[in-house]
């Protein structure tokens, strides 16, 4: 077990270049694993979700959910799906545009896991040097992630319009809409946690959020505190959750987009929206939850920082935010009703969009005045406050038994 | 055997991939492909931009060009992809005519290149330049503020400024020519 304890070289390519292996070999090895690390978890991260999405979505509807596959919990149930829809037959429609509907679903996996590289899912400050566990450390990160998650819009688009159906078009033209204006209110909230790193690289961010709870940059000041909470409504709409799930309306357009895809290539589109919807959640716990960093410091103060057991409670602590932030879209899906796409246009452009840049100009003058940290928790104590007893005060009944 | 072999192995795929591509967009005859090419010619260019490390440019690249006006020109194509639209063919004068433009235009680059007219290795241009090595975030920024390394540089803060309201009259003209009509109701009668 002292491999756990003892400091271990920084990097997977230094690794490989001190076996003295030729240095192109060493680059494509490190290429290779760090990709297929990454498929591994998009997928078994996939099957995870799936089967929690239809355990969730069955407790809040008052119904189990899969009990019977695998054993108790019908943990295996996501896997005999996969197994079924691979064995399905491979129905193309007559009208359709065959190489574009073939090309669609690999456009949007590929734009979701080329997201994924520049995902740091573990880190340390205090190792020989500054590292993370990321497979390219960009110094461009997070513009990167955005740059990339706008081309699974391409993907939805062809999609619609190479199944050769109404509906699949519908859908398609509407999320394209719909994804294309989250975008905006979206990068605008992830500029203030860039403002206050003054980097766009995500393992720094990681890094300068160190320390107990109130270094995240959740708490820092009042408007990112905010930004938080409307940054991860626009990633919700940006990966097409409810209730923004007009693209999907199964009680309105049969299934949106992916009407005319069975089998193997629906599950693609699938594994790239659960894949999505961690990436989206691993980057709001990035730039606002602290990244790798727990509430306490546990392994600062353990003095294990600077080894490999720290870096893996912060990959256990990524993991957690990560998949409670999943957890959380879950529970907003079978909870509220879907917005009508004119009502999801609006939100953005009339509510999103102004908060956000509000929220931006306000985190900015909080920097400019550098007023003191004890103003911002005020501030924040009193949002939540507010955000609690608002519905008191609205005039509308707020007991169930009035 | 290094980091150059890949970088040039990366290199003639990625520029095999755009130039091909981008002459299949010419090539097909489906107007719908022709924007699928483009999305593969454009991204290969973005490619490209991240092999000499220009990272910046690159994903502003993937954001706009591919993730911006490909979306609109799929959105306009798909809309309009029917009828007399649906299959560009085009008649083989067209195609002499090209031929002839397009191999002169070629002629005249290829001369240009080998003979500049300036020697590239003793101008005073070429004394300063380096690659950028992936970290030019910073430089650009402060370069569209108005702070460079070398102060005989120009800065971009007048340009940056002049495509801000650039940006918003275009907005506002948008905004204003997709305003909602209001028709004047004829009078009913009481």
């Amino acid at each position: 077990m002292e491999y756990l304890t003892e400091q271990t070289s920084p990097t997977l390519t230094d690794f490989f270049l001190n076996l003295d292996l030729p240095p192109s070999l060493t680059y494509l090895l490190v290429a290779v694993i760090a990709a297929l690390l990454l498929l591994h978890f998009m997928a078994l991260g996939a099957l995870f979700w799936i089967w929690l999405e239809r355990k969730v979505s069955g407790r809040i509807q008052d119904r189990l959910g899969p009990t019977r596959v695998g054993g108790r919990f019908g943990w295996l149930q996501t896997l005999a799906d996969g197994l079924k829809l691979i064995t399905k037959e491979d129905l193309i429609p007559e009208e359709a545009d065959r190489p574009l509907f073939r090309l669609a679903p690999y456009i949007v996996f590929a734009s979701s896991f080329c997201a994924f590289i520049a995902l740091p899912f573990s880190g340390s400050k205090e190792a020989p040097e500054p590292i993370a566990w990321i497979a390219n450390n960009l110094d461009i990160g997070i513009f990167f992630v955005l740059a990339v998650l706008s081309l699974e819009v391409i993907g939805v688009v062809l999609a619609g319009y190479a199944s050769g159906s109404k509906w699949a078009l519908f859908g398609g033209m509407r999320e394209a809409a719909q994804v294309v204006s989250y975008e905006v209110p979206m990068a605008i909230c992830v500029v203030i946690p860039v403002m206050l790193a003054g980097s766009m690289n995500m393992a720094e961010m990681g890094h300068q959020q160190e320390g107990w709870i109130g270094q995240w940059y959740l708490f820092h000041d009042p408007f990112s505190f905010l930004a938080f909470w409307v940054y991860l409504t626009c990633a919700t709409a940006s990966v097409k959750r409810a209730p923004f799930d007009l693209a999907e309306a199964e009680s309105e357009l049969v299934a949106g987009f992916h009407t005319e895809y069975s089998g193997i290539r629906w599950s693609y589109f699938f594994m790239a929206e659960y894949a999505s919807m961690f990436l989206v959640s691993g980057i709001a716990a990035i730039l606002f939850l602290g990244a790798w960093n727990g509430p306490i410091p546990v392994a600062e103060i353990l003095g294990l920082e600077a080894h490999l057991i720290g870096r893996i409670l912060g990959l256990v602590n990524f993991l957690f935010k990560g998949f409670l932030l999943v957890f959380a879209m879950m529970w907003i899906r079978w909870t509220l009703p879907r917005l009508r796409i004119d009502q999801v246009m609006q939100t953005c452009l009339k509510y999103l969009l102004p908060m956000a840049c509000g929220l931006f100009l306000g985190a900015t003058v909080w920097q400019l005045f550098d007023i003191p940290d004890y103003w911002g928790w005020i501030a924040i104590v009193v949002i939540v406050a507010a955000g609690y007893y608002l519905p008191y005060f609205s005039g509308k009944p707020t007991s169930t038994t009035s | 055997m290094n980091e150059t072999t890949w970088h040039s192995i990366l290199f003639w795929i990625m520029a095999l991939i755009a130039c091909g591509s981008a002459v299949l967009v010419v090539l097909t005859s489906n107007i719908v492909r022709m924007a699928a090419w483009l999305l593969v010619s454009l991204s290969a260019v973005a490619g490209l931009f991240f092999l000499i490390g220009a990272d910046f440019v690159g994903a502003a690249q993937l954001l706009i060009y591919v993730g911006g006006t490909l979306v609109l020109l799929i959105f306009g194509v798909m809309l309009t992809a029917s009828g007399p639209l649906a299959n560009l063919s085009t008649p083989s004068r067209d195609w002499l005519i090209a031929a002839i433009v397009g191999s002169a235009l070629m002629i005249l680059l290829i001369f240009t290149l080998i003979n500049p007219g300036i020697d590239w290795s003793t101008d005073s241009l070429s004394e300063n330049l380096e690659a950028p090595s992936g970290k030019t975030t910073m430089s650009i920024g402060l370069a569209l503020l108005g702070i460079r390394e070398n102060p005989n540089a120009s800065s971009y803060l007048l340009p940056f400024e002049i495509a801000s309201v650039h940006l918003l009259v275009v907005l506002i003209g948008a905004a204003y020519l997709a305003r909602a009509k209001r028709r004047s109701d004829p009078p009913t009668p009481t």
